[in-house]
Formats: C-alpha cells, structure tokens, sequence
C-alpha cells in the first residue's frame, strides 16, 4: 500500500505540513477557521535535528504498519486497520488511555489538544487527498509504496 | 519578388533605405540538351501564356549561345540614363577592358514598351595585366568591374555580363519585351524568361528581371524572407547589392559558392535550400558531417521564405523550389528538351505530350545540362 | 552603533485576521524579519531586515502578507533623491564602497523595446510552426572560410569544432559559490534536457557535475579557480573571460564564508579563504597575450574544444571584438551594462558599459566590414527576459543569447538584489546548507526547462509569422526590425529603419 513519506533531504522544516494537516482535519476546512476557531492537533509533526553542520528537520507521520502494536494496544477498539491497510482511530470510540501513544515504535501518534481523542495520520482519507503533500513547497513529502520509497532514499 | 530600389538622398545611396516591392512572377525556361539553337519565338509564347501573372511592370529573357562569333568575349549590356554617364563608363570601360565591339542593341518600336534607356552592348576582354596585379583571374576582375560601375556609376547599370549570353529585359509585358528586342532574331541553347507583377510602380529597367552576373542568370518567383542575412553574408565578400532585389542576392550567392569558393554545384544547392536538421539526423555520420559542416559554415546562405528560381549558366540550367515549396514550379521532359514553368500550361503550350512531367519537391533541383557537362566540374 | 541613519527600505504588513500563527514565515525568514511573540501569540516583523525577496509571501498559507515601499519620505527633490541621501547615510556610516546585486536598475534606455519585428502578408506566406518544421538550432564555434571539396564531391575541410544548441539559448556564467550546488545542479540538468549549455563561471566544476559536460561550457577568470587539465576537457568548450557586464574592469570576490569544503575543493583553495579574482588576467595586458592564451587552452584541449572570449560590452567594444576573432577565439561573448552579478561595486554597475543592443550591432557591422563575422559565433547576454528580445537578438546579429537574471528568477529569484549577503532565501545564491535545500533541483530544473521551451515555442511563432522557417535566415537580417522611439544616431548605429519607413 502507498504511504506518506517525508525525506528530510528535502525537507525544509517550514511548517506548512502541519498547517495543511490540520485544515484537512478540521470540520470547516478552512485554513483560517480550523486555527482560529477548532483545537486541532497536527498528525504530522516536524522535528528538528540539530546535525554537526546545520539544522535538519524530519517528519513524523505514520507508518501504517503491517502489524501496528497500536492496534494491538488499544483497549476500546478504536484503533483499527482498514481494508486498505490504513491505520485508523475512530474518534468515537476512542477513550484517549494513551496506550497507542505509549506503544508506537515512531512517536506518530498524539495526544489531541482537547485531551479527548489521539491524532494520527489517516492519508485525508475523508478529506480525499493528502494536503500535506498537496503543499509542500519542496516535494519533501510523497505518496509512494515502500519500493518507491527505498528507491529513493 | 523584393524589389528594392536605388533611392539616392543627396547622392548617397541608402543601403538600407530601400523601397521593398512585393510581387508575384511567372517563369519559363527552355534547355537543348544536345546544344542545338533555337530562336526566342518558343519562350516568348510560353511566358506570354502566363500573361496574367505579370502585370506589364517588367519582363525579361535570358539567352545562352547567342554570340558564337564572340564566345570569347564579355558581353556587357547596358542602360544607360544619359549620353554623360554612358561617356564616364566607356571611359571607366576602356581603361580596364579590350573592347572588342561596340554598339546599341537593336529594339523596335512597340506601343507598350515606353521609356527605354540607352541601351549598349559591348564585347570586351579583360586588361591580362590589371587583373594580374590584383591577383585575381579574369572573371573576378571583370565581376569587380561590373559591381563597380553599377555601385559607383549612377545612371549607367551593366544588366548581362556573360560570355556567348545575354541577358534582355525592360518595363513591359514580357512578351512585348521579347519583340522589343526582337529575341526572334537571336539563336540559343537555352532560355529563360521571366514576367513580375511588382505592387508597385519601379518605372526602372534595371530592376527587370532576369539579374546576372557573368554567365549567371536568375530568374526567381517569390519573396524571400531571408533577404537582409542573405545580403549581408555575401557583402562581406566583395559584393554590393546595389539593386537590392532578391534576384540579385541569388545570383551573388550562387557567384560566391561556385564559381569563387568552388563548391560543386549540387553542394551549392544544399547550401541554399538545406536539407532539415531532422532529416540531417537520420542519414549515415558522412553524410551528416558534410550537411552538419555545410549548414554551419554557410547558414546566412541558405534561402527562406517562398521562391522558385531558374539559376542559368553556360552548362545549363537548374531549377529550384524552397524547402517547403511555398511558389509554384513544373517541369517536364521531351527528347533532348528540359522544360521548367511557373504552369503546367505554359510547358504544354510548347511541348503537349512530354515524356514525363513532374512538380518537384521543396528544395529537390531539377537539374538540366549540356551533354557530358557534370554539375562538380 | 550610536546614531544609526538606517531606516526600513520595506514595511511588511500582516493582516492579522488572517494571519494563524503558524509561523512560516518566521522559520522561512534566513534575514530574521519575523519573530514569533508565545506570550501575546503573535507574529511580530522587524522591517528594517526586511530584502522583500516574497519567501515569507509565497509560502504564507493564508496570504496575509504584503510587503510594500516603506512610506518614510524625503522632501521631494529631484536631484537628492532618497535613495542618493540613502547611500551617503550609509557611505558615511561605513566607509565602504557600495556593493549591489544584479544587474544596473537605472532608468536607461531599453533599445529591444524600441524595436519592432515584421511578419508576412499577402506577398509571402508566414509558416505555421505546428505544421511545418521550425528550426531554431544553432552551432557555435569557429568557422573556416569556406568549405573545400575534392573532385568527387566528398567534403575535404576538416570542421573546428562546434557546440550544437537545440535552440539558440544559453544559461550564464554564475560559479559554484556565488549560487548553490543544486541551483547549479538545475542548470545542468535543464541544460542537458534542453539540449543547451550552462556556464561553470569561474568557479571550476564539481566532479558530481562532470557528467553533464556536454552540456557545460567550463569557464576561465582571472582567478583561475578550480582550472586544471580534466576541468578544461570535462566541458563542451571553455570560455575565457575577461569581462562582465555588470562590473567591466572590477575582478570578483568571494567572501570566505561562503568557501565551504565542497567549494574549496571544486575551486582549489583552502576552507573559509577568501577568493579574489583579479580585475585583469595578470597573463593578458594586450590582445597578443589573449592568443597565448586561447592557444594554450586549444593546445591542452587537443583543439577539439572551442574557445570563447567573453567581455564587458565597453564603448570600444567593437574594436576589442574584432581583436578577439584575430586572436584566434572561436566564439566572442558580449554581455551588456545590463548583466546580472552576485555583487558588484553599485558604482561600477550602474555607470560602467553600455547598452548590449547597441555594442552587438556595432559589433556584427564591424565584424562584417572586415570580413571576419562567419569566423566566429557572436553571443551576447545582459538582461535578456523573453523570447522577442531573444529574437531582436538574433535580428541584429547574434548567434545565441546567455541568459542568467531571467535563469535564477525561473529559480525563485525574486529581484531583492541580495545576493551578496549569502542569505538567499531561495536557496539561490548562498552556502547555506539549511537555504541551499530549499531549491529542489527535482523542481527547479523543470521550472528552466519549462521556461526555455515556451521561449524556444514563442521564437517558433515569430521565425513563422516573418516567413522564416530556420533562425540561420534571421541572423543579422535587420530588415526584420524597425526603430521606434529612436534618434537618428540610435538608428545608425543599430542600423535598422524607422517604423513606416
């Protein structure tokens, strides 16, 4: 299945990502509105690497394991695998026990601003396209399957 | 065809002031193979057929083998505005040239035909030892002669400079230019004709057409849009555009190539209707080395825009379209005959049923000469 | 710093009900206009560090940016402008010579825009491009006089040897050091896409680049850097130069800082050395020394490489150029008081050379009446920014054009004119590793190749409409032009017509 990729090659760490991110999981959609008025928490975070030579930003998102120990973890079965094989949480179910939060191995999920629910990389699904690679102002992000991705590495 | 005028300001001549006269034309050649004579009856009847594509603002022939008696010699024709001018350039013509004979050309009244200058003919021979001082041979010498007195002498303009050839031409209908000059009288190998349909009024015999240059002769039918690069790469080797017409810059060109960089004339061709650097590209690396070379050592040389054209000289003739084919051009073969018209009409006129009869391709030359005369000789 | 006389050249305005906090411009900003306030959560501008370069702009999510001329006025006159008031403030300040970027900003006359080009009507057809073939290839090198053939017909004349250009558009001179790896990156591989060359400038060549070599014409400058054996050979011709546009007689400098490893080692001196072109070659003081030269290269090269000469479009420049093509230089490189630099004396940019149109006109006429122009290919560059002056160009006399403001600016250069500070924020001209990473070469070298293209299609269009359907037929046909707005001298020495004339 295609994944998110980010490559810090390329990656400038400007933050459009995040901002992008939250538009696309906000109710209204709209960029303003979801930072002004909704609490949103970013499925994508940008982390900064303080490398010998310069600053280097890496992006976390999910990686929709083969066998997510989100999954696994999780105590009221709002983690879940889709027919796609993309890693969900349902909002509804979610009682925010932080159990996936503790267990992924990439630090990808977080806790929601609002404390109620986790926040993690579902690909927009519900959105219909990934607006963080939609964005990027370096192609630093991409759609690819992990092939491709070695590939380009 | 471009026809470009002398505008004189203060008695300079603007090179680049020139008035440009954008006109359609209809040509007509006629080559015996064997050599055989033929009197100027045929190409008048073909051109006049083409009536239409004239307008009566200009006409003119071109005859090869006309002068046996004096094959040795240079024939100048020339037009002369007054008897001052023509007495300054027989004096320039004495001192550079043998002058063999001289006299005007015979015309005869014909309504249509008005205004004709002074028109002299000569048959001279190069001064050996002024041409020897030059280091130049006796073409070079008398080619620089002929730019010269048509760039310095104002009022006096030599239009035909060949040996056993001569050039007729004049502002009229072509066919009345013909019985002007009574071109029935004369006996060639080979023909060439030329009718213009200027848009606008030069009232000036020189810029008739054929144009010539020692044994060359064009006639062209078209406007080319390469004109200034093309008058501007063969000025830089000692020509002057003096008319400024396209006809004249085909013939320096043609002069340039062949006779003094001694390009063989099918390389010539290659030069001034090139092959497409796509097609260059698909042929075998010899053959791609030699266009490559050729496209880049002449490309202010190579002939855009519409154009048909009949290049005459004394092995032949040979006919030429633009790459694209952008004018009209017809030829036909019969027994020893090579016809090449703007029409098929004005060939079939001549010729009903020739052996065969073709439009060739944009930039393929119709290639028509004496027997045993090779193009690269 | 006391009294400080320095006030803001820009003003940015945020529009604070757009503005969300995200801070992108305060991490985009390489010169630290924007700061970000957790306290009042507010994003807060300094504008006196702002260039105006639009980075914060462009990458702004919610456009809530603007950025305009600072509203500070002077009292109106004429003469003492702001910008002279300005420069002494800061000469006074200082005590520095003025440096700026780019190419001369002052009102000048722009001849390709008192030129107009022909078309056919009636009396000659013009050819449709997307119908008929449209050539726009160019060779460049050295001509011999003219062509031999043996008695077969087979070509005898050996040819110099030629850069073959699918169009007649190159990418300028701008060394490795004075702009980023990957904006040279983009130029090589737009280059090799395009079927063009780019230009080392004088930096010398990194090995990772050499692979592009067909593509590149490897520069050599006063400072030599970066010259050795495999440099000169890695190239598809070398270029000497002697002169600039923007700073004609002024030599260069690199600030050691922007000497990092990899660019000490493509140019040959030590880390963080500064490096310093001469102002003159110190082995060329006369044309004869030029030959030296250009035959030490061919020699080093096995003559299988052509040798450009390129200089200062300077008001003897035709004389200069007749000089080169004696000197045995295959190609001549002219580039106009317009020319784009990564720093110059303002000074020297702004009121040294003169205007390319009228050098290169004066130059193809000279070359032309002494019989040597089809010796050579005459380039010219010095603010080229569209196909019709590229066409005008070629109208006048040229072979080919070097385009390099209108290259950077297909880069993401936005004219700030700051190249000398290093802190390009497009990753343009700077070391920076963090800035040189915002200039994607996967991106941007599809944005030259894509800009190369329309021109090369809009050069088609005008090559058709005039009747041409091969740009050798364009070349120093100025018949195809006409004056407008021009005096009689003007019109003399570009050796054109007036409009309706």
């Amino acid at each position: 299945m295609k994944k998110i990729y980010a490559f810090e090659s390329k990656c400038l760490g400007c933050g459009l990502c995040e901002v992008y991110c939250k538009t696309a999981h906000s109710k209204s959609k709209d960029i303003i509105k979801a930072h002004k008025q909704e609490n949103i928490t970013s499925a994508i975070v940008i982390e900064e690497i303080l490398q010998p030579k310069a600053v280097s930003y890496f992006a976390l998102q999910c990686r929709h394991c083969s066998s997510p120990k989100c999954v696994k973890a999780c105590i009221s079965g709002a983690m879940y695998k889709d027919e796609k094989g993309i890693v969900r949480n349902d909002k509804e179910k979610c009682v925010s026990c932080l159990s996936c939060v503790l267990v992924c191995p990439f630090g990808a999920i977080k806790k929601s601003i609002n404390g109620k629910t986790v926040s993690k990389c579902d690909l927009c699904i519900d959105y219909g396209k990934s607006l963080c690679i939609e964005y990027c102002p370096n192609e630093a992000i991409k759609l690819l399957n992990e092939n491709e991705a070695e590939a380009l590495k | 065809m471009y026809d470009v005028l002398f505008i004189c300001m203060e008695g300079l001549m603007l090179k680049e002031g020139e008035l440009r006269i954008p006109s359609g034309c209809a040509i007509s050649g006629i080559i015996d193979k064997k050599g055989n004579r033929f009197n100027g009856e045929e190409i008048i009847k073909s051109i006049a057929l083409m009536h239409d594509r004239s307008n009566g603002l200009g006409g003119g022939f071109a005859a090869y083998g006309i002068y046996p008696q004096y094959k040795d010699f240079y024939a100048l024709h020339i037009f002369y505005d007054n008897l001052t001018i023509k007495t300054q350039t027989e004096d320039f013509l004495a001192k550079h040239f043998d002058i063999e004979s001289a006299g005007n050309i015979p015309t005869k009244p014909v309504p249509s035909v008005i205004n004709s200058p002074l028109i002299w003919r000569y048959f001279v021979y190069p001064r050996t030892y002024m041409a020897k001082e030059g280091f130049m041979d006796e073409a070079e010498f008398t080619s620089k002669c002929i730019i010269r007195i048509n760039k310095d002498y104002k009022g006096a303009h030599v239009f035909s400079s060949g040996k056993n050839m001569g050039t007729f031409k004049g502002v009229g209908y072509p066919e009345d230019i013909g019985e002007f000059f009574m071109l029935d009288t004369y006996e060639a190998y080979m023909w060439t004709a030329h009718g213009r349909f200027p848009t606008n009024t030069p009232g000036w015999w020189g810029g008739a057409h054929p144009f010539t240059l020692l044994n060359w002769s064009v006639v062209h039918n078209g406007e080319i849009s390469s004109y200034d690069a093309n008058r501007r790469f063969v000025e830089m080797y000692g020509y002057k555009c003096t008319l400024q017409t396209d006809t004249e810059v085909i013939t320096y060109l043609f002069d340039m190539l062949v006779r003094k960089h001694k390009i063989p004339m099918r390389k010539a061709i290659k030069i001034i209707a090139a092959p497409f650097w796509d097609d260059i590209e698909r042929l075998n690396k010899e053959l791609q080395n030699e266009l490559k070379s050729i496209r880049s050592v002449y490309a202010n040389a190579l002939i855009n825009g519409p154009f048909s054209i009949i290049l005459g000289y004394e092995k032949g003739m040979i006919a030429l379209n633009d790459r694209i084919k952008l004018r009209s051009l017809i030829a036909a073969e019969k027994d020893d005959r090579t016809y090449i018209a703007s029409e098929e009409s004005a060939i079939r006129i001549l010729c009903n049923s020739p052996d065969k009869l073709w439009a060739p391709k944009g930039g393929e030359p119709v290639i028509a000469l004496l027997e045993g005369e090779q193009e690269w000789d | 710093m006391g009294l400080d006389f320095n006030t803001p050249v820009f003003e940015v305005i945020r529009n604070e009900k757009k503005c969300i906090q995200c801070q992108v411009c305060v991490r985009q900003c390489s010169n630290k206009v924007h700061s970000y306030d957790s306290q009042d959560n507010v994003v807060c501008t300094d504008d006196i560090k702002c260039v105006n370069c639009h980075r914060c702009v462009i990458l702004c999510p919610t456009k809530a940016l603007i950025i305009r001329k600072y509203p500070l006025e002077f009292r109106e006159n004429a003469n003492w402008t702001s910008s002279v008031i300005k420069e002494i403030h800061k000469q006074s300040q200082t005590g520095g010579v003025l440096l700026s970027s780019m190419g001369n900003p002052k009102p000048f006359p722009i001849y390709w825009d008192r030129m107009l080009l022909n078309a056919s009507q009636v009396t000659n057809p013009s050819i449709d491009p997307l119908r008929e073939p449209m050539e726009t290839k160019v060779m460049i090198g050295g001509k011999p006089e003219k062509l031999d053939f043996d008695a077969k017909g087979k070509l005898m004349t050996k040819m110099p040897p030629q850069v073959e250009l699918r169009m007649p558009i190159m990418f300028s001179a701008m060394s490795y050091g004075s702009i980023s790896r990957n904006a040279h990156e983009a130029l090589a591989r737009a280059a090799t896409e395009l079927g063009i060359c780019y230009n080392t400038g004088e930096g010398g060549l990194n090995r990772d680049f050499y692979k592009y070599g067909k593509n590149t014409i490897v520069q050599v400058a006063s400072g030599r850097f970066g010259v050795h054996r495999d440099y000169l050979n890695a190239g598809a011709a070398i270029e000497i130069k002697i002169g600039q546009g923007a700073k004609p007689g002024i030599g260069g400098h690199l600030p050691g800082k922007k000497v990092g490893e990899d660019v000490s080692a493509t140019r040959m001196i030590p880390i963080g050395s500064d490096a310093i072109s001469p102002a003159p070659h110190h082995d060329i003081y006369s044309i004869e020394d030029l030959r030296q030269l250009i035959y030490s290269l061919k020699e080093t090269t096995n003559y299988k490489k052509p040798v450009f000469v390129k200089i200062a479009a300077v008001h003897n420049a035709a004389a200069i150029a007749s000089g080169i093509v004696r000197a045995g230089a295959d190609a001549v490189v002219v580039d106009g008081f317009r020319g784009g630099t990564g720093a110059a004396p303002t000074r020297v940019r702004d009121n040294v050379g003169i205007p390319i149109e009228l050098a290169l006109a004066a130059i193809d006429q000279r070359l032309r009446e002494e019989e040597i122009r089809n010796r050579v290919s005459l380039i010219i560059s010095g603010s080229i920014r569209n196909s019709a002056d590229i066409v005008k160009a070629v109208a006048l006399g040229a072979d080919a054009v070097y385009i390099g403001s209108a290259a950077v600016i297909a880069l993401g250069c936005h004219m700030c004119h700051s190249c000398s500070t290093g802190k390009c924020n497009w990753g343009i001209a700077t070391q920076e590793l963090e800035l040189v990473k915002r200039l994607n070469p996967d991106i941007m070298y599809k944005r030259l190749v894509n800009l190369v293209s329309a021109w090369n299609h809009e050069i088609q269009e005008m090559l058709g409409g005039m009747g041409i359907n091969a740009i050798d037929s364009l070349r120093g046909n100025r018949l195809m032009l006409r004056g407008i707005g021009l005096n009689e001298k003007e019109l003399n020495i570009l050796a054109i017509k007036y409009a309706g004339e």
